[in-house]
């Protein structure tokens, strides 16, 4: 069973830039991807189809059974809580706590306070955060910041979750903590999906990649590698 | 909704004051001036109106039968008068109460008459008032057809250039209302714009986990209200207050008898209301205007 089937999807933006075209994928339940390739080859509007951000102008893609271009505006945030995105600037609100960061993503989909204490705990516990949970994100290193990303992204328990660059602003040593964080996550059985330009991390963690190039799939590998000199 | 999470919005709005707080006092102080301004306006405007009306209740037209007119007939016209619906009031004034009056207005001189009761040379009248004073010219037609009546007088002249000025005053009346209002709500949605500007990236990660655009909405909304009734308190003391020493200056001070106010009792608790009203409009509509152009991510 396919979690993820694109078929031949093309995107035009409004001022004529052709960002994808004849994109076919499928994604199993369960896999761990990269998505790697220059930048501005795609890469983040590929992504970006996912939970609709961006609208295809063409093709076809089902996401867990649903058709998500042929969704009404007002069904769009229900299917984005199955999805948990997670951003190379972290996107954390500065004045809320770690806790109120986290729990904010489950007042929105109207978890009761009794659900919501637990499980907040229970996410900041799985990224090691849990003796910061009154702390400010200013408070914390971008290592920590992303954690909390991470924390919010899969407290909803999500099926899918798409990192764009996540370890973009990190160190090296900080950048193959947050990946050890996904992978465990994935373990659970989380599908993922990340776009990035780590060549270290590609290259030594291997798992299935996605090259994409001027809008086009180049290369779907399994173990594969990251292919690029940057 | 459940209440849990109304709850949530009422928390989160008044969070919110708080947490934006230089914002907030910047639209609340927005709201505070233009609702002064247009409250002092206001004022104004329902004391000339009250002015206005005064001197247009006392437009009457006077229905004259014949003077040989007997009892029976008066009784007639009188129940035609009173079916006509644009009648608010028929008042019956006999001959003899009408040399009475006569007789009155002469004051000392009054005593010229005497004698007259006799053979008063008087016709029985009728002074009726129409429900609205616009209507009396057409009132005044209608009875003129009336059978038994004789004449029919109303101040044509008079009248008609008081209606000319009266609906020129209530014209610009409502139009400086109207444009003021429209001032002040632009003032505040753009002070509220600037707020929420600020704050895109809230909504840009409300949007990312999934919420609904009314759960987005719902906390603005709060906010914008709490900003519209905050900043009309303060405008509704100043013009309650300042209002009772006027009425206090002009009544006791100027003794200006004829210059009649509008009571404080009624006028106060209708301003207040109206500017509370006002205040929670352009407040809510104001933070929904502007938090709709970060909704569509």
């Amino acid at each position: 069973m396919y979690l993820i089937e694109m078929q031949d999807v093309w995107k035009t933006y409004p001022n004529g830039t052709v960002a994808l075209q004849g994109i076919d994928v499928h994604i199993k339940d369960g896999e761990f991807v990269y998505v790697v390739g220059p930048s501005g080859a795609g890469k983040s509007t590929f992504i970006k189809l996912m939970y609709r951000e961006e609208k295809s102008t063409k093709g076809q893609i089902v996401i867990n059974g649903s058709h998500i271009n042929r969704l009404k505006e007002r069904h769009i945030p229900y299917m984005r809580r199955k999805i948990g995105v997670v951003f190379q600037d972290f996107k954390l609100l500065p004045k809320l706590t770690v806790y109120e960061n986290v729990a904010f993503a489950m007042e929105v989909i109207e978890a009761s306070k009794k659900q919501i204490k637990p499980r907040v705990m229970e996410v900041l516990e799985l990224v090691r955060l849990k003796h910061k949970a009154r702390s400010l994100p200013e408070q914390l290193s971008g290592g920590e910041q992303q954690r909390v990303a991470i924390a919010r992204a899969i407290v909803n328990n999500p099926d899918l979750i798409i990192a764009d660059e996540p370890t973009g602003n990190l160190d090296p040593e900080t950048s193959m903590d947050i990946m050890q964080t996904l992978l465990d996550i994935n373990k659970r059985g989380t599908t993922i999906i990340m776009a990035t330009h780590n060549k270290e991390i590609v290259n030594s963690v291997r798992k299935r990649v996605i090259a994409i190039e001027a809008g086009r799939i180049v290369r779907d590998e399994q173990r594969g590698e990251y292919g690029y000199e940057d | 909704m459940k209440t849990s999470t109304f709850a949530r919005h009422l928390r989160e709005g008044v969070k919110n004051l708080g947490r934006n707080g230089w914002m907030t006092f910047a639209s609340i102080s927005a709201v505070t001036i233009t609702l002064l301004i247009l409250g002092v306006f206001l004022l104004l405007a329902m004391n000339i109106q009250h002015l206005v009306q005064t001197v247009e209740k006392q437009v009457e037209i006077r229905v004259s039968l014949d003077v040989t007119a007997d009892q029976a007939t008066a009784k007639k016209v009188e129940s035609e008068l009173k079916k006509l619906p644009d009648a608010a009031e028929v008042k019956y004034v006999p001959k003899a109460e009408g040399l009475q009056n006569l007789k009155k207005s002469f004051g000392e001189k009054g005593a010229l008459f005497n004698g007259l009761e006799k053979e008063n040379p008087l016709p029985d009248s009728f002074i009726v008032k129409a429900k609205t004073p616009q209507q009396t010219g057409a009132l005044a037609q209608k009875i003129q057809n009336i059978d038994g009546v004789k004449k029919v007088n109303y101040a044509e002249q008079t009248t008609k250039k008081l209606f000319a000025v009266t609906d020129v005053v209530r014209f610009v009346i409502v139009a400086f209302i109207i444009a003021l209002a429209f001032t002040a709500m632009f003032l505040i949605a753009n002070t509220i714009k600037l707020t929420i500007v600020a704050r895109r990236r809230e909504i840009e990660i409300m949007k990312l986990v999934g919420a609904t655009n009314g759960f987005i909405r719902w906390p603005f909304f709060v906010e914008g209200a709490l900003m519209g009734i905050i900043g009309a308190i303060f405008p509704i003391v100043i013009l309650t207050v300042g209002y009772g020493y006027l009425i206090d200056f002009v009544e006791r001070q100027l003794a200006l008898y004829f210059l009649d106010l509008l009571p404080m009792s009624p006028l106060a608790f209708q301003i207040s209301l109206i500017l509370l009203g006002i205040g929670a409009f352009i407040g809510i509509w104001g933070s929904l205007m502007s938090v709709r152009r970060f909704l569509r991510i």
